[in-house]
């Protein structure tokens, strides 16, 4: 056991914490009031290698490991989860998901450009009937001999105007139930595509979130990754991996509501002295740091797993439970620590507590994850 | 042309200082140590340059006098963009020492700029520089804020009481920098990161030096009094304060 991180590792943590502060907080505020995408600190958070820190050198990505992956995600989401969800996004769902199952020429014409941050990638799955079953998959990829014929409507897709290049989950032959179900390499500007308007969230407001139609989109067959009816496996696979980025955003959020907690605690008078010396607040105090050490500690065992290519999927699903779970307690916890401060925009954790909310949710609900754990229990 | 950096490994600036042994040791247990600010600032500067003037600038190289365990820092300024690193391995106790051990590090070498912070954020003692300059037998221009190489020629900034002196430098010689050389320190990119290790950090012994000072004892300021409001009213009581209590008046 070596609880120690590496000095690369530290090194990463820090780039990302300067980053956060510097370029994030100034206008993290109004940028969620606004519902606004944050393009330029995207593109410097690309230009710094951020969106393909985890994806091999050979490919232009950082060649980093998952560790540090999760020590980055959550110095970001510290600050602003809108951020760090393209980042996710890019590196654990598409960048991930190429480099493992894709062919050599896939990953020199998309994987490239996306692991050097020249372009973002979105991972379409969800869609207006198919949430946690997705099995259920209504978006068609007709075999046409050489090429796909897709039609069909994504839900909720994080980076759907930003991207480039989609990874589109399809059913191409409804009688296999999900053993039919292929992924697709789709570039965003093919014939066919319109977007939804941007969604109007409850948290991760600045995040680029639509809709996306598919009408008639011919995709050649070099475009499948992996076999034929590969696709479902294809994402519960790549979903495993998301799983410890978003663990690490929830870890991000509790713990930036739990410093900004804290400082107020020390700061702040009531009765006579400062908030942090009444017992109430102490004991808060304790329970949150109890809680956000557990909870990086799953995070990071089930992100080291990963790293020593053992399996991960149980352990990441706990961590995704745990963790989102945490983030929406320790939030709601520090917005009563600042009383009504805390419910005031100009405070953060208003904020930082509307974005935990949606870590109980994507990417698998928590009830998805009791499900994955379960079953896992019980093989 | 060559640029070498001297740089310093201090305690982060939010670090709450301790001291033991009877308050003549700095407490090192928590501290998190960075890279100087004012060096920082100059490395970025240079990395600044070479990005604009290309092959121009033949190499980046930056030089600690620290033990081992100041590695950490100059890997990042390695991360950064410096291209490679000297460590002369000896714990820097004071400004003489420090400038006498990069004196004989530098003379053996070739560079065309040495970039030196105006001080270090641990002792301020500002004296690093222009000793160092002195000991190299180079010229030495202090407090600078700008620097510029245009045609092979070196273009300074300098500020001075009330305005600022813009000058054109020989080379070689050494720069010592402040705020406005460079706007923010850059931060690291993934790939420079992960390419640190790989580059060279040679590490040289100390040459035989004495230290001119020595540390007698450290005192902490006194911590800051509560906040005590007075009205109109209290007017009295607060001259009363002042003269007696402040000794302002």
């Amino acid at each position: 056991m070596n609880f120690e991180f590496t000095e690369e590792q530290k090194m990463i943590r820090q780039a990302a914490k300067d980053f956060a502060e510097r370029e994030l907080l100034p206008d993290v505020i109004e940028r969620d009031t606004r519902s606004e995408f944050p393009a330029e600190h995207i593109k410097k958070l690309s230009e710094l290698g951020f969106l393909g820190m985890m994806t091999d050198l050979k490919y232009d990505g950082g060649g980093m490991d998952t560790i540090s992956y999760v020590l980055a995600m959550e110095e970001i989401s510290k600050i602003d989860s809108s951020v760090s969800v393209v980042m996710s996004v890019c590196n654990s769902l598409v960048n991930w998901g190429i480099e493992k199952f894709g062919s050599e020429k896939q990953k020199e014409k998309y994987l490239r450009p996306l692991a050097s941050g020249q372009k973002i990638g979105a991972f379409l799955l969800s869609e207006p009937e198919a949430g946690s079953d997705a099995t259920k998959q209504r978006t068609i990829a007709e075999d046409k001999g050489d090429h796909y014929l897709v039609n069909g409507t994504k839900n909720f897709i994080t980076n759907a105007n930003c991207a480039s290049t989609y990874i589109v989950i399809a059913q191409t032959d409804p009688e296999k139930g999900h053993k039919g179900i292929n992924a697709l390499l789709i570039e965003k500007d093919a014939p066919g595509i319109t977007l939804g308007p941007h969604d109007d969230k409850m948290g991760m407001r600045s995040s680029d979130t639509h809709s996306v139609m598919f009408t008639d989109v011919k995709i050649p067959k070099e475009n499948r990754i992996g076999e034929d009816g590969f696709g479902f496996k294809f994402a519960m696979q790549t979903l495993d991996g998301g799983r410890i980025g978003i663990a690490a955003q929830a870890n991000g959020i509790a713990a930036g509501a739990f410093e900004r907690a804290l400082n107020y605690s020390q700061e702040r008078k009531a009765f006579g002295t400062e908030i942090g010396n009444h017992q109430a607040i102490a004991f808060k105090l304790a329970d949150m740091a109890v809680k956000i050490e557990n909870a990086r500690n799953m995070c990071l065992k089930a992100a080291w797993l990963k790293d020593q290519n053992k399996p991960f999927g149980y352990q990441s699903a706990m961590a995704k439970l745990y963790c989102a779970d945490i983030a929406m307690e320790v939030t709601t916890e520090a917005v009563q620590i600042f009383g009504g401060y805390g419910y005031m925009k100009e405070y953060h954790v208003e904020r930082l507590m509307r974005e935990a909310k949606l870590t109980q949710i994507y990417e698998g609900t928590s009830e998805i994850q009791k499900i994955v754990i379960s079953r896992s229990l019980m093989k | 042309m060559k640029i070498l950096i001297c740089i310093s490994d201090v305690p982060d600036t939010t670090t709450k200082i301790k001291f033991t042994n009877d308050n003549k040791e700095l407490d090192q247990t928590e501290i998190q140590w960075i890279i100087n600010p004012w060096d920082e600032l100059a490395l970025t500067r240079a990395i600044e340059l070479k990005e604009s003037l290309g092959e121009k600038i033949e190499s980046i190289t930056v030089i600690n006098v620290g033990p081992a365990g100041s590695e950490p820092t100059i890997r990042k300024a390695l991360a950064m963009g410096a291209d490679n690193a000297i460590r002369v391995d000896a714990d820097p106790k004071e400004s003489y020492f420090v400038a006498y051990q990069l004196a004989e590090a530098i003379k053996s070498r070739d560079f065309d700029i040495i970039l030196a912070g105006l001080d270090s954020a641990d002792y301020n003692g500002a004296s690093v520089g222009g000793m160092m300059a002195e000991l190299l037998d180079m010229p030495s221009v202090s407090a600078i804020s700008a620097l510029n190489i245009e045609n092979g020629k070196v273009f300074i900034n300098r500020e001075i009481e009330g305005g600022t002196q813009k000058l054109e430098a020989q080379t070689p010689f050494v720069a010592i920098v402040q705020k406005g050389i460079a706007i923010e320190p850059k931060i690291p990119a993934m790939r420079g990161i992960m390419m640190a290790r790989t580059k060279p950090l040679e590490v040289v012994a100390p040459a035989n030096a004495d230290c001119l000072t020595e540390n007698i004892v450290y005192e902490l300021p006194q911590p800051k009094g509560a906040c005590r409001k007075f009205t109109e009213e209290n007017v009295n009581e607060l001259v009363d304060v002042l003269h007696k209590e402040a000794k302002l008046i």
